[in-house]
Order: C-alpha cells, then structure tokens, then sequence
C-alpha cells in the first residue's frame, strides 16, 4: 500500500524530476511573448498563440509534439507541407489594395530595393559558416514577411523555422524603432521635406487594370520564378477575388474565418517548436542578430533607391519612401508618415508609401520566388 | 559550388532579377493604365 502510495506521487513529480534547464527559460520566454502580446498589444494575434505554444512545449513528459501529440497532428497538418503560409497569403491578398500602387507604378522600383537586404544577409550568413540552405532560411527574414519566411524555412530548412519565425515576426513589429534612425541618417533635411503630393501627378487605375494586376503578375512571376508560384498565385488570387467583387462570400471567408483559424494553427505550430533544448543555442541568438541585420540592409537599400529616383527625377520623389519598400504592411508606411510629418507638417507621405509598401509585399514574394529558382537552376534544391 | 561562389551569384542573379521583373512589371502596368484608362469606367 505503501509503496503503490510513493509510486503513484512519484508519478505526480515526473514532470518536475524531468525538466531540463532549458524549459523554465523557454516558459519564461513564452510568458514574455504573452505580455508582449496582451499587454503591450505586439501582434496580439500571433504572439498570444506563439507565446502559449511555446509555454506548454516545454512541459516535460506532455509530448505534445510526439508522433500522437495534438501540435505534432497540427503542424504535419499545414506547417510541414506549407499550406498554413499560403492559406495566409490568400487572405493578406484579399486584404491588400494595390490601389496606391498602380496609380504610380514606378514605385515597384523601390519594392525591389527593399528585399536587397534578403541577398546581402544571405552572403553574410555564408561567411559566418552557416550551411547553403540554412543561409536561405536566415536571408528571407529580411523579406519582412512572416508567411515567405515561414514558407521558405520549412520547405528547406524546417530546424531553423521557430528562430526564423519568431525573429521574421518579432523584427517586422520592432519596424518603427528599427527604421526612423536608418532613415534620418541617410537623408538630408531638404529631402525629407520634399512634398510629393505637389510635385507627383498620378492617375487612377481603372477596374479593368486592378483585375487583370493579379492575373499579369501570376503569370509574369510564375514564368520566370515557377518555384515560388505558390506564394504568388495564393497572394494575386486573393487580391483577384477582392478586385472582380463578385466572389464576396470568398473574399470575406479568406480575410476573416481562414485567415483567422490558419493564423491560429500557424502560431501555435510555431510555438510548438520552441523546446528549450532545440532552441537555445548559439545558432539561435545568430539568426536573430542576423535577422536584425537583414531588416537594416532593406531600409538602407530602400532609402538609397529612393535618393536615386529623387536625383533621376528632379528632386520629385521623398527618399522617405524608399523604406516602406520593405514588407511590412502597415507598419513600414505608417513610419514614413509620421517621419515626412515631422520635418513638414502639409507632408501627407502616406498614400505614396502605402503604395510602396504595396510594392514591397510584391517585391518580397517575387524576391523569394527568384530565389528559389536561381537555386533550382543552380542544382542547390530538387 | 564553393560558399563565395554560391552567395555572390545569388547576390548579383537575386537583386539584379527581383529588380528587374519589379521594372518590368511597372512597364506592364503602364500599359494597362494606358489600355483600360480609368475614365472609361466613371463610376470608380
């Protein structure tokens, strides 16, 4: 009787005698994740799952990513095969209005510029020894764009995706601290104040040009990148569904009940690769520095695009812009707002950097698209 | 393909194609704006 008593405690305390020292750290970062999430209102709906996930991952015994384990049936479901990030992309592109965009269509330009920092990271990661593909993985942090990032280290390097994720997520909320400095360093006072509403004409696109966008570029981007059409096809048909209006039961499925579970799936999948023991490592803390790195090299090369097109065009172009060439939508434009505001108080920037940013989500698919296939053509992925 | 050779390749084949199907497709765009202008359809 006695003994069945102790074993059966001892039973009770297994999950205690079996912590490594790596779980109470990983809880803690989870409750931060929380936090941030809750409290601090950080990308609510991604930290908030990512946060949980990474919290009951490292309850030792739990096995919630075993082979029978529920994360485990979650992420072989959408994260291991990449549907979860393209789910995603169909609703980012029922979201997105390329309105701004197409009403002047040269700032594509600075959407290219905004993912250089993806290759220049890629080269630096090389250097400091990381792995081919592994170099892939940390690069695409810089596309700004949680669900390429996502999609891409899964698919080529699956080890890395909690550090890639969470530093692909962590860095595109950080993009208002990150950016304004980049941005006044790299402009003159004279530049910053220049007003392109005054100077700029654009004209509006019609109906007919919104929907055929998607069509053009799914089929431009899928010739010449057909490795990476899966995530330009799902962001454009999203955006078709949206432009023709006449699939609106669709377009409101993919913004709002899709994109809501999948975000849900995707997070805590993300979470649930946070075991203390895989994830705390030196290689992790890199990825993170590099992931930084990565977002830095983007702005950098946005904002120096945009003083090439400022000089090729007379001075009609706010350099500012050139930074919300990067993917993170909102957020990039907003910080261009409010900065152009703070040097000219009549500098209403936005719509020229929505349209930019617009630009950038284009550019940092069409980016990871040629990508793959340049790694394709160079026999680096089947 | 030694690490020098694949990063500097990706580097210059990379920024070099994203450039320019981005400019390419600003082209495109142009010439749809001009096809299908937006005074064709008042009511947007």
């Amino acid at each position: 009787m006695f003994d069945a008593i102790v074993n059966g405690l001892s039973g009770l305390g297994a999950g205690v005698l079996h912590l490594h020292w790596s779980n109470p750290v990983m809880i803690a970062v989870g409750c931060l994740l929380l936090y941030l999430g809750i409290k601090k209102d950080v990308e609510p709906l991604l930290l908030v799952p990512i946060g949980f996930g990474a919290i009951i991952v490292n309850i030792p015994l739990a096995d919630l990513m075993g082979e029978e384990g529920f994360l485990r049936t979650i992420y072989n479901m959408g994260v291991a095969n990449e549907l979860f990030p393209l789910l995603i992309f169909i609703g980012i592109g029922a979201m997105t209005d390329f309105g701004p965009l197409l009403e002047n269509p040269k700032i594509f330009l600075l959407g290219a510029a905004g993912q250089f920092g993806i290759f220049l990271t890629i080269g630096l990661a090389l250097l400091f020894g990381f792995d081919k593909l592994d170099a892939v993985a940390i690069g695409v942090i810089g596309a700004c764009d949680g669900p390429t990032a996502i999609y891409v280290s899964s698919k080529y390097a699956p080890h890395l995706l909690a550090a890639v994720s969470v530093a692909a997520y962590s860095y595109m909320s950080l993009v208002p601290i990150i950016q304004p400095p980049i941005m006044r360093l790299l402009t003159t006072e004279k530049e910053r104040q220049i007003n392109m509403s005054e100077l700029v004409s654009t004209s509006p696109a019609s109906k007919t040009t919104k929907i055929l966008f998607p069509i053009v570029v799914t089929i431009f981007g899928g010739f010449i990148a057909p490795q990476g059409l899966p995530l330009l096809a799902t962001i454009m048909l999203g955006n078709l569904m949206k432009e023709s209006g006449v699939v609106g039961r669709l377009t409101k499925a993919t913004e709002n009940e899709i994109a809501n579970v999948v975000t849900l799936f995707l997070a805590i999948s993300i979470g649930a690769t946070m075991d203390g023991r895989a994830f705390l490592t030196t290689q992790t803390i890199m990825i993170l520095i590099f992931g930084f790195v990565a977002i830095c090299l983007d702005t950098v090369c946005g904002v120096l695009f945009g003083k090439l097109m400022c000089k090729a065009t007379g001075g009609r172009i706010n350099p500012l812009i050139g930074a919300a060439g990067i993917s993170a939508y909102p957020m990039a434009a907003r910080v261009v707002q409010k900065e152009g505001l703070k040097y000219n108080r009549f500098n209403f920037l936005l719509m020229h950097a929505v349209g930019a940013n617009t630009g950038g989500q284009v550019g940092s698919v069409m980016a990871a698209a040629i990508m793959l296939s340049v790694l394709k053509g160079m026999g680096i992925i089947p | 393909m030694d690490n020098v050779t694949f990063g500097l390749t990706l580097l210059v084949v990379g920024m070099g194609g994203t450039l320019a199907a981005l400019g390419l497709l600003a082209v495109m765009m142009n010439l749809l704006k001009k096809i299908f202008p937006a005074k064709e359809e008042p009511s947007n």
